[in-house]
Formats: structure tokens, sequence, C-alpha cells
């Protein structure tokens, strides 16, 4: 049980870094992308091609396509994304749910229903003995990394002048434009970062379980999860929401192996129903007006 | 503001305010006389088209319900799927372990699905706008996975309907293409009455301005209930009627979120927010699957990418397009102008008060 | 010498209404220039136009005799215009200084920066770590202008800054107008404060249902003459 509840802290912390970008997205231009476990997705099979056409070792397929997915994030935003920003939540939530379709079935054509696995080296069979249970190695480097990216992307949104900016520019995009700044770039640097963290969680994501093409949904699932349980605006209380969800599908599992994700899903809808603004509750603060 | 006989000033000329029109006499008339060809066509046409036009009826009351909650309701939901589940499965429960006449147990699997959805709504309408739709979506997922918790009506792999078993196919299919077209008139005539009711009033201004609809005291929470548990009604119908005409329920197929994309595509092609578009999008919706074969995914990319662009490029829609924008209407719902001559000329129509102009 | 700020017969719509028409406008450099009239009479409108966050439906705006209608709204910072706009808007989860890092991206060469910034308001320089979205409406106001002054503008469009504030606050803010001025700033003031706008103006502009009602400089004309303008002369005019 113990293992279970551990194994589920590690579990959290990606499933905090599939959060981070969605989070981040809805943040700064109100726009929930339903493609986004998608993209995790399409980051995955894009490893595989890099690792099984071109040979390349795993760590450097992360390397390449992660920039990869930051590029076209920042172009799906711009080409496409832009144009439905606005008052009403339709237009961006069809677009993305097209996308989202449009991308599954590409990537079907393309790879086949087959499940792929991202090798991980060595990783794989090692494990570490910590406090008298022994814990993987594999989930413990991706708690840690995802830890990392959360940790990298909070200073830098707290620290540079471009976080500086695209907090401004949540806060008042209009406001942000008398003081130079472009809405829409911003825009798409923040998508460029939501699909560049996506992307890292996708990996990480494809080298413990194997995904297909149709993996994208319980992902965009599990993210939505992850920031509704912590909180809305707060990036570490993602990180307690997803750890709190990652907890809730492990004990789920350890009661009945079949029911992990209902156990995940049954505790979300606990915490809507008894704290629907999360544990760490917070919302982002309205712009300062007269 | 009429002056004495005998003055000078040039009077304006009276206007009357009427709610119909020329166009909606004719779409009356259009949809009337449709209806009562398509009541007949059974006796007419092969067992096989018949069965086909089931499942456009069930389109049609799935656009249309979609289109209630999305269009006019302005809370998109990727969820519905769930009661379309609950529906089917509700039938199958309904006819074969409490036997109840499986037609009649139609309207009834839907009220159950409409029973459930009013404790989700206090769930879901804790989230609102992306997160509103995703929280629908999950609410689907444990709907299903709930369902595949029970033996009795076999777990994963689905349960078939036993109580038509050994009738005649062909008066079974005649049966129940009837009450699939009674089903899709009446969500017809349901939604255009709630549109124009006070209701439907209410719900275009609660989609436009919440804040203001609030303060001008409307409850905004009760009608937006209202609406959900409408379009979940009328979803558990759809589903019941699915699993009455292929007589087996399987909940990967009955609870998958493919119904929402094809809801989606319905409404977005037709006209989104218009009670004309979601009917044209399910008949394009039908003509297409009948004329390309099957759903593979080829299909699926290419209604992705259609329904991309026409948000993007035409946000009205088929109908938006063929009824230059709110100009014609086949249901009587917007009020318009009129000059108090003889031949009515259509001006520019008032402030409508039902559906709005922008509806995206 | 050709005036900093030019604006000639310039038409702004919401839709079909007309919220400005016909204005002609001109500031030349160091002055300061009071743009008065009710509500609705469209002032920020004409700020909004001048910033680029509207588009002209006609008419030509120049700034240092280049027409800004290429220009838009986010590069018009970086050629001198800066706005404190109605309402103050600061960014509300960042920190005062954070306001003025942003108000600085602009990045022109000049006298204002943090230090100087807090030299010259005091007020600003004790609220520095504050979150914006917790000042009051006074130290809000400070704020926003200070912002602005952080890119080194050569033309300051202040947008109502009087409302909501009590009068007392409202005078402070004033007083540090002449810092402003000092290094030879052009400034616009859109007041409805129509006294402390007389106070400090060297030519005044009322408009009156989009239109220009007077025009004149400050020394020439008397509150009367104002409220003339303010409300329109002749009865059944709309004042609105």
């Amino acid at each position: 049980m113990i293992d279970a509840i551990v194994q589920g802290i590690l579990t959290g912390g990606l499933y905090a870094l599939f959060a981070a970008g969605l989070s981040l997205m809805f943040g700064v231009m109100r726009l929930v992308n339903l493609a986004h476990g998608d993209i995790a997705v399409l980051a995955g099979f894009g490893a595989v091609i890099f690792v099984q056409s071109a040979g390349v070792s795993p760590l450097l397929a992360l390397l390449l396509v992660v920039p990869l997915a930051a590029v076209l994030g920042y172009a799906v935003q711009r080409g496409l994304l832009t144009r439905t920003v606005g008052p009403s939540p339709l237009p961006s939530l069809l677009v993305t749910f097209g996308l989202s379709v449009v991308l599954q079935n590409v990537l079907l054509l393309a790879f086949s229903a087959d499940q792929r696995r991202l090798p991980s080296g060595s990783f794989t069979q090692q494990s570490v003995p910590v406090l008298g249970l022994s814990i993987g190695l594999l989930p413990l480097a991706i708690f840690a990394t995802a830890v990392a990216v959360l940790g990298g992307l909070s200073l830098f949104l707290a620290r540079t002048s471009t976080g500086r900016v695209i907090r401004a520019t949540r806060d008042d995009p209009e406001a942000a434009r008398l003081m130079g700044v472009n809405p829409r770039h911003v825009y798409g640097i923040a998508a460029a970062i939501a699909f560049g963290s996506v992307a890292v969680a996708g990996f990480a994501y494809g080298t413990t379980t194997s995904f297909t093409p149709t993996s994208g949904p319980v992902l965009l699932l599990f993210a939505f999860e992850a920031v509704i349980i912590g909180g809305l605006g707060r990036l570490w209380g993602t990180l307690v929401g997803g750890v709190l969800l990652g907890v809730a599908q492990n004990v789920g599992a350890y009661i009945d192996p079949a029911q992990q994700i209902l156990a995940g899903h049954l505790v979300f809808l606990l915490v809507l129903a008894v704290r629907p603004q999360g544990i760490l509750g917070g919302r982002a603060p309205a712009a300062v007006t007269a | 503001m009429t002056a004495g006989p005998g003055s000078e000033v040039e009077q304006p000329p009276a206007r009357r305010v009427v709610r119909g029109g020329l166009d909606s006499l004719v779409g009356a008339i259009v949809l009337v006389v449709g209806a009562l060809v398509l009541a007949v066509l059974p006796l007419v046409v092969s067992t096989s088209w018949t069965s086909r036009l089931i499942t456009l009826c069930i389109y049609i009351v799935l656009a249309v319900m979609w289109n209630l909650l999305a269009g006019f309701g302005g809370m998109v939901s990727i969820g519905q799927q769930a009661y379309i589940g609950l529906g089917a499965y509700g039938l199958i429960v309904l006819a074969d372990q409490f036997d109840l006449d499986p037609f009649l147990s139609i309207p009834v699997a839907g009220i159950v699905a409409g029973v459930i959805a009013v404790p989700v709504s206090f769930l879901a309408f804790r989230l609102v706008g992306g997160y509103f739709a995703i929280g629908t979506w999950v609410i689907a997922e444990v709907a299903r996975l709930v369902t595949v918790q029970f033996d009795q009506v076999g777990r994963g792999s689905g349960v078939s309907l036993r109580a038509l078993a050994g009738t005649d196919p062909t008066a079974r299919i005649e049966l129940t293409y009837w009450w699939a077209l009674g089903l899709a008139v009446l969500a017809v005539t349901g939604s255009v009455l709630l549109v124009r009711s006070p209701l439907g009033v209410a719900l275009t201004a609660i989609r436009d301005e919440p804040t203001a609809a609030a303060s001008n005291g409307v409850d905004v929470a009760r009608v937006k209930r209202i609406v959900f548990v409408v379009s979940a009604i009328g979803c558990g119908a759809a589903g019941a009627m699915l699993a009455l005409s292929s007589l087996r329920v399987q909940p990967d197929s009955v609870y998958s979120v493919q119904w929402t994309a094809f809801m989606i595509f319905m409404v977005v092609i037709g006209g989104i927010g218009t009670l004309e578009g979601p009917i044209i999008g399910a008949v394009v919706f039908f003509a297409l699957q009948q004329a390309l074969g099957d759903y593979g995914s080829t299909y699926l990319v290419v209604l992705g990418v259609v329904a991309i662009v026409v948000v993007l490029a035409a946000p009205r829609g088929l109908w938006g397009v063929v009824g230059r924008g709110g100009q014609v209407q086949l249901f009587p719902i917007r009020y318009r102008v009129r000059e108090a001559r003889s031949a009515p000329q259509p001006t520019a129509p008032a402030a409508p008060p039902a559906t709005s102009e922008e509806a995206l | 010498m050709t005036p900093l700020l030019s604006v000639a017969g310039l038409e702004v719509r919401y839709g079909d209404l007309v919220a400005l028409s016909g204005i002609d406008l001109e500031v030349r450099e160091g002055q300061i220039l009071a743009v008065l009239g009710a509500n609705g009479a469209g002032k920020s409108t004409l700020l909004k136009a001048i910033t680029g966050l509207l588009p002209p439906a006609a008419g030509r705006i120049s700034f240092d005799a280049a027409d800004l209608a290429r220009v838009p709204a986010h590069r018009r910072v970086a050629a001198g215009i800066a706005m404190v706009p109605e309402g103050r808007r600061l960014f509300a989860s960042l920190t005062v200084e954070e306001n003025l890092r942003v108000g600085a991206r602009a990045g022109r060469p000049g006298p204002w920066a943090l230090p100087s910034i807090y030299g010259a308001f005091p007020l600003v320089a004790g609220i520095r770590t504050r979150r914006a979205a917790d000042l009051s409406g006074g130290e809000q106001q400070a704020t926003a202008i200070a912002r602005a002054l952080m890119s080194n503008p050569r033309l300051v469009l202040l947008d109502e800054v009087s409302l909501g504030l009590a009068p007392v606050v409202v005078k402070q803010l004033y007083a540090t107008l002449p810092q402003i001025t000092a290094a030879g700033t052009t400034v616009v003031v859109v007041e409805q404060d129509v006294r402390q706008a007389l106070a400090v103006a060297d030519h005044v502009h009322c408009l009156l249902g989009g239109r220009t009602a007077l025009r004149a400089p400050a020394a020439g004309v008397t509150v009367a003459d104002i409220a003339a303008a303010y409300f329109g002369t002749a009865a059944g005019q709309d004042a609105a």
C-alpha cells in the first residue's frame, strides 16, 4: 500500500507536468486546448520516428522533439488559434476539438493502432532503496524531471523579463499593448511553452506506458483533473493536484487493478463537489480597474 | 404619434412587430409536408432504406439537442455521449429486465437520463467554459466505467436486446422508424417552442451576457439546468433509439466521444445557434456518410478539417450562408419590424430578443 | 515649428455609432493640452485613437510629422507615445516595481529609470514591492503615471486621472505634473475636473457629442465658456 502511494506521488509529478501547459494556455489567453493530450502523443510518435528510423538515442530524440513541439505550438497559436481568442469560448473549443480528431486520425493513418513504447535504456531495470522501499529509478527520474521543469517554468514566469511580460499580458492585454507588448506574440510564446512542456511529459509517459494514437484524450483528462484538484491559477497547486490524482489512481489500482482510472475520476468528482476551488484553491486576480 | 386632420407634419409610417413572415410560413408548410412524406415513406421504400432513415432521425435529434445546449445555452459539452449511453443501456434494462414495452421504453429511458442529469448538473456547473467541457467528458467516462461494472449488462462486452427477439424484422423496423421520426419531430418542435418561450429568451440573454441577465432577475442556474436536463433527455432518447434499432449495445461504441465529434460537426456545418442549422447539418452528415460509406480515419480527418475551416471561415455554417445570416428563418422565432402597408417588406430586424446575430 | 502631435479630420466609429467626427487638433512640444467634455463626448476615444487601440474611420494622426496610420499600437510607445489609461489598468498580479519594469520595455533612452522614478515619486518608491491589486486608488494612479514615464515618452496621455479619487489625492497627483513637463515632455490631459485641468493646461479642447465644441488657449477661456461648450449652448442639443 505504501508502495502504491509512493508510486502515486511519482506519477503525480508527471501529471502535473501534463497539466502545466494546459493551465498556462488557459491562464494567459483563456483558451482550453482540447488537443493538449494529443500533442503529447504526437511528441511520443516524433520520438519514435527519431529513435527507430534515425537510430538516435532516446535522450537526443527528446532534445529534438521538445523544441520542435515548441515551434509547432507557436505556429498553431499564431496561425490557427489566434482567430479563436475572444470573449466566447466556443470557437477555440470547437477548433481544438477538431484539431484533436484530426491529429488522432492522422496518427492512426501514419502509424496504425499498434501500441508503442519508448526505450528508456538502462533506467527501466534499476531501482533505488529509499526509506526501506525499493523505488524504480525511471519513475524517480521522471518525477525529478517534472519538478525541475515546473520549477524552471515558475522561475521563468517570476523572474525573467519575458515571464513578466507574459504575466502582464495575462492580466490586461490591452494595457500591455500600451507598453509595447504584442499580445499575439506573447500568446504564441505561451503556446510554445505549453506544447514544449507537454512534449516532455509525453516523452516521459511513453517510456513507462504503452501508447497509441488515441491515447491523447485520457492524458487531457488527467491534466485537467490535476488542475482542478489542485486549484486554478497556481503552478504548485497543480503539482499537489497531480500528486493527489496519482495517489488516488494507484490506491484504487491497489484495491482493484481494473479501477485505476475510475478511482482518479471519482476523487476528482469528490473534490469538485466538496471543494470546487481546489485544494490550494486560489483564483487568478482580476484586472485592476477604477 | 398621430397628428390631427389637416396637419402639415410628415408622418412616419405606422409600424407593426411580427414574429413570423412569408419565409416561416413557407418553412412551416415545407416541414409539415416533409414530415407527412417521411411518415408514409416506409410503405414505398425498401426496408434497408427505412433502416437508414432511422439513423438520420437519430442524427437530427442529437444535433438539435447539442445545439440547444451549446448554441443557445452557451454550454459546450463534449460529454453528451454519457446520456446516449445511459439511454441505450436504459432501454435494454427497461425492456429486458423490467419487461416494459420496448417502444414505450424509449421516452422512459430518456427521462431516466434526464433524471441522472439533475445531480450531474450541480457538479458540472461548478465549472465554466472549456473546463466545463472537459468536465462533461470526465462524467461521460465515469458513466461508461460504472456501467461496465455490472454483470447484468454484460460488463465490457455489452448486451443484446432480447425483448424483440423473434419479431418480424420488417414490421419491427417500420415501427422503430415511426418512433424515430416522431422523436425527431418532437425534438425539433420542442426546441422551437422552448426558444420561443420566455425561457428561451432568458437563455439567449444568459448566453450573451450572464451578469446582465442575472441582474434582470433571470435565475441563471435554473434556466441552464433546465436546458442541460432537456438536452440529456433528448440524447437519452436518441441512445435508446440506437439500442432499439441495432438491437445491441456495446459500451465503447455507445459511450464513445465520437458521438460528440458527430454532433459538433453537424451543428457547426449546419449553423450553430439557429434552429434550422442542426437539421441541415444532420442531413448533410447523413448524406456524406451514405456516400462515403465508412467511418475510417480518412473520413474523420476530413470531417475535422472541414469543421475547423467552417468555424474559422464561415462561423454561421450553411444556414448562415443560405439564410443570409438570419434574414430568412423557417421557424418563427425572431421579431421583425414591418411597415403597416399592403405587402410586408422585411426591414432590418429589430433588436432580436431570441436568436441572436452573434452565435459565436 | 511643426506640432508634435497633429490630428486632422479624425473620425472614429464603434460599429455604426460615430464616436468622433471631424476632429482637428494640434499639440506643440512641451505644452499641455486639456481635453474636456462630459461622459460619452469622445475624450477617451480620442486617446485610444492616438495610441492605436482604435482604428480611425477617416482622418490622419501624425506624430513628429510622421503618419501613424501604419504603426500598430504596440509600436507606438517606441515612437514616444505613452498613455496612462482610464481606470489605471495596472497589471494586477504584478508588483509595483514589476509594473514599472514592464513599462520600461520600450527602452527609449532618457532620464526616467527606476532610480529617478523612485526619486521623483517617493510614494511609488514606498510601495514598490506591493502587488498592484492591493493598492489604493491614489497609489494605483501614481504607479500608472510612473509606469508610463518609464518608457521615456515624448508625449504622455493622461486619461481621467482624477476618476474615483478624493480631491486631495487628485491635487497631489497634479502636483507631480511639473516633474513630467520639466524634461520637455508633452502632455495631453483628459479630464472631467474642469478647474484642475484649467489650472495646468496651456490649451483646451472641448468635445461635445464627438465633435469639437471649443478650441482655445487656456488663458483666454473662463469656466463659464467651458461650461457652455461642455453642455452645449442651444436648447435641445444633445449633451452626450
